[in-house]
């Protein structure tokens, strides 16, 4: 069992697990980019006073809610190249697919740090004159993303973990670079537990960064 | 966009039929996952919140564990590592004769997995209710066994009954993770139509249809139960 555990094959593979960690990386920072853009425009037209506008917004984020993720990235991978014309390769149709589906997520985020704002700061905004945009962009949003700032980086982490689920269509991540290792070199024992391990130290710091910041913020 | 519609393809012989079993084993999946996930973490939850160090400690590490490897790792884990590293007769059961491996791995993966989830939904809704409900039961000489039975757990598992609900949906959901180890659950079977006949859109819209319908009841299900469950001039608590 651990007495042939193998750690040599871990630092002989070194280079392309990093070269896997680092699209794990590039999709989960991407992915937190563009959801958080599109979820933030999703919350506004879900907010917005026009009804079809809020309507529409509704039902993008029921519908990418009740999907699983693994679906989702199924779907686009099928999607994008027809969409396009032409093949585009795994990487940019689950980028796409990301960033769809964390959306949804970022948008109900979003919503709730919105209305957590207090309806008189948003009085004053149009007491002052302020447009629906401008009022938006000078006092609700600034006030809105403070409140938000812990729990989005727990949808983060969160994140970071489901990128793993691009193994299903064989984009080159982390799990799948690790994986690949595993199968040529015929030590799965080994490369499984380090990924775990790797995963784990990431996420347990992040979170408890968030802790952290949760206990500024409280104070 | 040039594509062949083909709506036809969903009833017809076998795919039909690809597609009913699809969704059985989506549904025997999160069925027997929840009840692994619903019972340990009630327990892990409780544990957490006890006055005894040496469970608290057990129920975080327990918590951060399984919260901070992402399911797929956790799925390959179970199944490819956890065998080997059991001692050889009882990996070479795990290997040969346990029943339906795939399907057996997937609800153990994804039970402990959500059990860590539902630990902090209870571990919340029993600190929602504040101290002095639970000295109050202690100074009537309630032993803290009793304590948690008649006093904290039936009003904290009515105020988190929504969030409960999440989670469920989310099992529901995650259960699609069991195609990575073999399991022809809902996805898989779409996926599958798809690169028989390639007729992605049919296969993937009767998939999302599937999962759209049973997250539609489900939700309306549990907002029945928590009307009904509900203790009258306790709906402030709830509604936290």
């Amino acid at each position: 069992m651990f007495g042939e555990f193998d750690t040599g094959v871990i630092f002989d593979n070194l280079h392309f697990l990093i070269e896997g960690m680092q699209t794990t990386l590039i999709l989960t920072v991407i992915a937190i980019g563009g959801g958080l853009v599109l979820g933030t425009l999703l919350a506004l037209a879900r907010l917005a006073p026009f009804k079809p506008l809020s309507f529409i917004a509704g039902t993008y984020v029921n519908f990418f809610r009740s999907m699983p993720l693994i679906l989702v990235i199924f779907w686009f991978y099928f999607l994008v190249p027809h969409i396009v014309g032409r093949p585009v390769g795994g990487f940019y149709s689950v980028l796409v697919a990301f960033v769809m589906f964390e959306a949804a997520y970022y948008c109900e985020i979003m919503r709730a740090g919105i209305q957590s704002v207090r309806r008189g700061q948003i009085y004053a905004g149009q007491a002052l004159g302020l447009t629906y945009a401008q009022n938006m962009r000078y006092v609700v949003l600034p006030q809105a993303f403070r409140n938000m700032v812990p729990i989005l980086m727990t949808q983060a982490i969160i994140l970071f973990q489901d990128t793993s689920l691009v193994y299903v269509v064989g984009v080159k991540d982390f799990l799948v670079s690790a994986d690949l290792v595993a199968n040529r070199e015929n030590r799965i024992l080994e490369m499984f537990t380090t990924v775990a391990l790797v995963y784990f130290v990431i996420c347990l710091s992040g979170s408890l960064l968030v802790k952290r910041l949760q206990r500024k913020f409280a104070q | 966009m040039n594509y062949n519609w083909d709506w036809g393809v969903l009833i017809r012989e076998p795919y039909f039929e690809w597609l009913v079993s699809g969704f059985m084993w989506t549904i025997s999946v999160s069925l027997a996952a929840w009840v692994l996930a619903f019972s340990l973490g009630s327990v892990v939850g409780i544990a957490r919140t006890t006055n005894s160090r040496i469970l608290r400690g057990f129920g975080t590490c327990y918590v951060e564990t399984f919260r901070n490897i992402p399911l797929l790792v956790q799925m390959f884990l179970w199944y490819f590592v956890f065998p080997e590293l059991l001692p050889d007769d009882a990996g070479m059961w795990v290997k040969r004769e346990l029943p339906m491996p795939e399907f057996t791995t997937a609800v153990v993966c994804l039970g402990l997995y959500t059990a860590s989830r539902v630990a902090e939904q209870v571990r919340a809704g029993i600190e929602a209710i504040g101290q002095g409900q639970r000295n109050a039961g202690l100074a009537m000489g309630l032993t803290p066994a009793q304590v948690y039975r008649y006093v904290l757990l039936p009003v904290s598992y009515r105020i988190i009954v929504p969030p409960l609900t999440s989670e469920f949906l989310t099992i529901f959901k995650n259960s699609s993770l069991a195609l990575t180890i073999g399991v022809l659950e809902t996805t898989a079977q779409a996926r599958q139509i798809e690169e028989y006949t390639f007729q992605g859109f049919e296969a993937f819209t009767a998939a999302t249809l599937l999962y759209i319908v049973v997250t539609s009841t489900v939700m309306l299900l549990m907002k029945l139960i928590e009307g009904q469950v509900r203790i009258p001039g306790m709906i402030s608590l709830g509604a936290k």
